[in-house]
């Protein structure tokens, strides 16, 4: 998989922020960062699209539970959306699914 | 009796690699008859521990050796049409010439306190059926990882114990 890639748009008044790659050792700063310019910005609501993340490890994760952390002091309502199999499993094997607000698809998010 | 590994592979301790390891790995296990979710799991679990060397054992020092070696046990060879092999588990060894850990003190953290950071060693000895640390002489530590294989292709746990 090639370097990771991380668009971050808004849509319909929320922040919408899309990796795209493996989130591993690597990659985990870089989603780090983008995730922290949402959390200093307080948006009100933050969908976190992981559609296009075919694997993450517990560093992915960590990075998540800062996003969660933050957004609960900055009042933010996350989302996160799309979550592939692979990724689904470590949120299970962490027993982290019940922490977060998951929904199926992007749209689900931003209507939830 | 001591086996002799199928693969092993000699890797710097830098994090660019941690990528092609855990491929290496779920693709040699695919092809000994594992189930995807099981190729899955060793591959998360090859690159926890991966990560734990690099992060912990040598401080991200990018240059140090590591070296991962994979060994089929019960024998090798590629599953028939009825998902057969003989293949009963895969035995994963990562070693290391990092400064070596009091090995009481390597543990699963507390899942109930929410925090980022130390799930490594949740994680593999959630998705392994065994797992032992132990020193190296003279320095370094060895972590030896296995994953049984049900016969009809399946990768849970079974109870009888692989030879290690």
């Amino acid at each position: 998989m090639d370097k990771l890639q991380v668009t971050t748009e808004i849509v319909d008044g929320a922040t919408v922020i899309a990796p795209a790659g493996d989130i591993d050792m690597t990659a985990s700063p870089v989603f780090r960062q983008e995730l922290r310019k949402a959390s200093d910005a307080k948006v009100q609501r933050l969908v976190i699209d992981l559609s296009k993340v075919p694997y993450m490890d517990s560093s992915g994760l960590a990075t998540l539970v800062e996003a969660m952390q933050s957004a609960r002091k900055n009042k933010t309502r996350l989302v996160l959306c799309g979550l592939t199999e692979r990724v689904r499993s470590i949120f299970a094997i962490a027993k982290l699914e019940t922490l977060f607000t998951v929904t199926a698809t992007r749209e689900q998010a931003l209507g939830s | 009796m001591t086996q002799r590994p199928e693969i092993s592979l000699q890797m710097l301790s830098n994090p660019l690699f941690l990528s092609g390891a855990r491929e290496l790995v779920a693709n040699v296990a695919r092809r000994m008859g594992f189930t995807e979710e099981a190729c899955g799991q060793m591959a998360l679990a090859v690159d926890e521990a991966l990560c734990n060397v690099i992060r912990h054992g040598y401080s991200k020092k990018p240059d140090q050796p590591i070296w991962l070696s994979l060994s089929a046990v019960g024998g090798l060879a590629s599953p028939d049409s009825n998902g057969e092999s003989p293949t009963e588990a895969l035995k994963i060894v990562i070693e290391d010439e990092a400064r070596q850990v009091d090995l009481e003190t390597i543990k699963s953290r507390d899942l109930d306190e929410i925090r980022p950071g130390g799930l490594g060693v949740h994680i593999i000895r959630e998705v392994m059926d065994e797992v032992s640390y132990e020193h190296r002489s003279p320095r370094g530590m060895r972590l030896t990882m296995i994953k049984r294989r049900t016969p009809a292709g399946g990768g849970q746990a079974q109870p009888s114990t692989a030879e290690s």
